[in-house]
């Protein structure tokens, strides 16, 4: 049976049975609850905080009860674990109310009287004075090309907030064991846990352990946040010396815990003899209060800056600012949607402006097996984007759709738009060969199970099922010899993070190389133990990220987008008519799993277009904290959603796979404004999320101008 | 959940085809009751607010979002949550239409869609695919994109005839 074929998922049983135990799930008897006391300024010192007289059992944990280093660690050591002197947002965690009684936790919460001295926060991009990274990198000679230019055209693009929306909010349980603390709960990244962990206890790393609990929806979200929520858990575990249960309701989750990072991208395009010859582009993302991912997040947003097209000249700056709002952290595409939605918009602009088809313009740019990409990294492998155009274009009948609909009457007006996208697959750079060194084991037991030994952690996109598929696939065994547990970090070493589409293409491969060695050394009878460490692929060109110069990844998954929308001119409301896209994340490890990724992101990426509404108020508060106020798809709102493959096997991964998870969020977007242009009438938009409002007061300027 | 003062009211309800009282508060959400309560864990919470169907259950045949509604409610009511909804011949069917189509991806959506799913075919046993996108439309899913439960509840019309 090819690998591709598609099995039945092996948590499908205890998760549609309602078995599957997610962290709220377990029982309370012996548990505290836990209460974060939040910040209600944007930016304020503290003068003082009192807790309230507290009932015996009851706790407040704050800054003081931090025995090891008040710092979280995400990329480094960024916010603390309690607000020390000052307060950074609205949200900023003071301290925490911990006791048996839910209720009485919440209410004595509500009674801690903290005293501010205000103090004027930053909530717009444009205030800001605290840079948090400032990258540059050149490609040719953009200075040049720009002097030489027939002419020269510069748009700015903006993206808002998009807030990942796991159906199970945050949620940890930390457990004092003797002299050990035990984190369980909703996290992607276990090793990461436990370092913050470690660091905030003062507890050396072999009294902590991490186990990650059946994990309800994550898209990032579940990346660095669970870090700061297990650091704050384990000090107040601690120091009640009992265990204690921390989950957010949807309101908290939504407002103070980080999201996609809204972005503003100015980018200005040299124009020679019809071809972009450069381009400066100039890139800023809202970081919110704290750093937390921003550095890697921006990394990836300039480095793809330039999208799926070969721009021989480039002079490009990244920018993390803070503001006094929600420090924002990864959601899928992890800047690279912000970017590659402009980078579209900005070439369907030119072509408009020099007259071209915008898709036929985009060929004439589209990188090229052996070409040079923006940080002077070579395409090694083939980039199958025109076949997959092909493909996208005869689906939905894209070409005479496009012509038709230049020219409608009526209230109703559709369009039609297209973008191309890819995801570069694995961490940035040299991540996994400087930082990550990923660690696997296979542990064969004499009667001849194969347990798959992991730190990555399945969310929903069945990671469970494609490593033992990938496992028993080299092994020639059946799946049901495979054993995969939830990771735990007694027992596994780190592979790396669950996160930058690794798991599969990294993580995966040493699956796979494991399974072939103890298929060559297998003893029938014996327990065997393999161990894999992570290598870096002999053709990729090492990278240097003070240059930004070399492979920034081995390789790329590509995408294909189309979206078809119908515009009612009366109310501004669009409907989505079609959405189809092609993916190439190289194999499927198995087909379906792999399709059901791709529709959830593209679905995702139809909402950041469209619905997904969140800012800051000039206070610096989120209003947006709920899923009625923030509203996602629903099973009606894109129905004619399809996604199709396109599989370009990729050596250096297992079977032929590469990065998926992020792909399919990276790149609709763009095509849904496209679309929305179109069904305008052709007039350029510039940002995301496009609402019915938005449409309106372009049909009323309209209006008013005949 | 808090200890009631007040221990006279109590609900009397068929849970699962079992007789069951609740002692605490009428006032209480049902949701609390039957995760808490009853220890029925696979009603989940997805927001508190009605707004995410994760917390659906079957009460007298119809699909309510449990945490909407209060304990007292449930009085004499007779509910289904996916722990005895799985013992049905409707879900082995469901449940391989599900496996078949790949609709179970984090699964905190899937006991709320599978009772929703129920619903949909007992009051229509051969929907449209517009029924039942229409059926689903008050559960949220972030992670499918919707497709495949759609595939899943169409198919598994296609072979329940007569088990809803
Ligand atoms: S928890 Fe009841 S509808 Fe969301
Ligand atoms: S499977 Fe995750 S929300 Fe539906």
């Amino acid at each position: 049976m090819s690998i591709s074929e598609s099995v039945i998922k092996t948590d499908h049983k205890r998760k549609i049975t309602g078995e599957a135990l997610y962290v709220a799930d377990y029982p309370t008897a012996g548990l505290l609850f836990g209460r974060l006391l939040r910040s209600a300024k944007a930016r304020a010192r503290l003068i003082a905080v009192k807790p309230p007289e507290l009932p015996s059992g009851y706790f407040y944990v704050d800054k003081n009860d931090v025995k090891g280093l008040n710092r979280v660690h995400i990329v480094q050591d960024d916010l603390p674990v309690f607000a020390e002197d000052t307060v950074e947002f609205i949200g900023d965690a003071i301290g925490m109310m911990v006791g048996p009684d839910r209720d009485t936790v919440e209410e004595l919460a509500g009674k801690v009287t903290v005293e501010y001295e205000e103090l004027t926060p930053v909530i717009r991009v444009e205030d800001s004075d605290t840079i948090f990274v400032d990258y540059h990198y050149d490609k040719g000679d953009a200075e040049k090309a720009f002097r030489e230019a027939d002419r020269v055209i510069e748009e700015v693009f903006e993206t808002g907030h998009q807030e990942q929306a796991y159906l199970e909010t945050q949620g940890i349980i930390a457990r004092p064991e003797g002299e050990r603390i035990v984190i369980h709960g909703s996290m992607q990244c276990p090793y990461y846990v436990h370092r913050a962990v470690a660091q905030a206890t003062g507890y050396r790393p072999e009294q902590v352990r991490v186990k990650y609990d059946t994990t309800g929806g994550a898209f990032g979200g579940k990346e660095d946040y669970p870090s700061i929520l297990a650091a704050q858990a384990a000090v107040a575990a601690i120091k009640a010396g009992r265990p204690v249960r921390v989950i957010f309701d949807r309101r908290e989750d939504m407002e103070f815990t980080g999201k996609r990072h809204p972005s503003k991208c100015r980018y200005k395009a040299a124009i020679k003899n019809g071809r972009v010859t450069a381009m400066d582009i100039d890139v800023i993302y809202n970081s919110g209060a704290y750093i937390t991912l921003s550095p890697v997040v921006i990394q990836r947003g300039i480095i793809g800056a330039s999208g799926v097209y070969t721009i021989d000249n480039l002079k490009v700056r990244g920018r993390a600012v803070k503001t006094n709002t929600v420090p924002n952290g990864a959601f899928r595409g992890f800047g690279g949607p912000q970017t590659f939605f402009a980078v579209e918009m900005m070439m369907g602009h030119i072509a408009a402006r020099l007259g071209e088809d915008a898709l036929g313009f985009k060929l004439k740019h589209i990188a090229k097996k052996g070409d040079v990409t923006s940080t002077g990294g070579i395409h090694h492998f083939p980039v199958p984007l025109p076949a997959m155009i092909k493909q996208v274009c005869e689906a939905c009948d894209f070409k005479s759709k496009r012509e038709k609909y230049n020219t409608q009457t009526g209230t109703k007006r559709r369009g039609i738009g297209i973008s191309l996208a890819y995801h570069g697959a694995g961490f940035t750079g040299r991540g996994e060969h400087e930082l990550i060194k990923a660690v696997i084991r296979l542990h064969k037991y004499p009667d001849g199970r194969v347990e798959i030994l992991t730190a990555n952690t399945d969310m929903g996109q069945g990671l469970d099922t494609t490593f033992s598929k990938i496992a028993a696939g080299e092994l020639n065994i059946s799946l049901d010899r495979i054993i995969v547990e939830p990771a735990d970090t007694d027992r596994v070493l780190d592979s790396g993070p669950t996160a930058a589409s690794r798991s599969i293409m990294v993580v995966g491969e040493l699956v796979r190389r494991g399974a072939a060695r103890l298929r060559d050394e297998w003893r029938e009878g014996d327990e065997q133990v393999i161990e894999e460490h992570f290598k870096e692929p002999d053709f990729v060109i090492p990278f240097n990220i003070k240059e930004f110069k070399g492979d920034a990844y081995p390789t790329c998954a590509w995408s294909v987008c189309a979206v078809e929308v119908e515009l009612d001119t009366i109310t501004g409301v669009a409907r989505v008519l079609d959405a189809c896209g092609s993916y190439d994340c190289g194999t499927p490890i198995d087909r379906r799993i792999l399709i059901g990724q791709m529709e959830g992101g593209f679905m995702q990426a139809i909402g950041y277009a469209s619905m997904e509404q969140m800012a800051a108020d000039s206070s610096g508060r989120i209003r947006n904290n709920s899923l009625s106020d923030y509203i996602i798809p629903t099973a009606v709102d894109v129905p004619g959603l399809r996604c199709l493959l396109h599989e370009e096997a990729y050596p250096a991964g297992p079977f032929g796979a590469k990065g998926a998870g992020e792909l399919p969020a990276v790149g609709g977007a763009a095509a849904y404004l496209e679309a929305m242009e179109q069904a305008l009438g052709g007039v350029p938009l510039n940002h995301i999320p496009f609402s019915a409002e938005n449409a309106i007061d372009i049909l009323e300027k309209r209006g008013n101008a005949q | 959940m808090k200890p009631e003062t007040v221990l006279n009211a109590d609900v009397r309800f068929t849970l699962n085809g079992k007789a069951v009282a609740w002692l605490g508060s009428p006032a209480a959400p049902l949701l609390d009751v039957l995760r808490e309560g009853f220890g029925n864990t696979g009603v989940k919470c997805g927001c508190r607010e009605g707004e995410c169907g994760a917390c659906a259950v079957i009460l007298d045949g119809e699909l309510v979002n449990s945490c909407m509604v209060a304990a007292g409610r449930a009085s004499g009511a007779e509910i289904v949550t996916i722990e005895g909804y799985k013992n049905t011949p409707g879900f082995e069917i469901l449940d391989r239409a599900f496996a078949g189509a790949g609709a179970v991806q984090c699964g905190f959506c899937t006991p709320g869609m599978i009772l929703a799913a129920a619903c949909i075919l007992r009051n229509n046993p051969h929907p449209t695919t517009e029924e039942v996108r229409k059926g689903i439309s008050g559960n949220l899913c972030r992670c499918t994109g919707y497709n495949a439960i759609v595939t899943a509840i169409l198919a598994a019309a296609g072979e329940g005839e007569g088990k809803w």
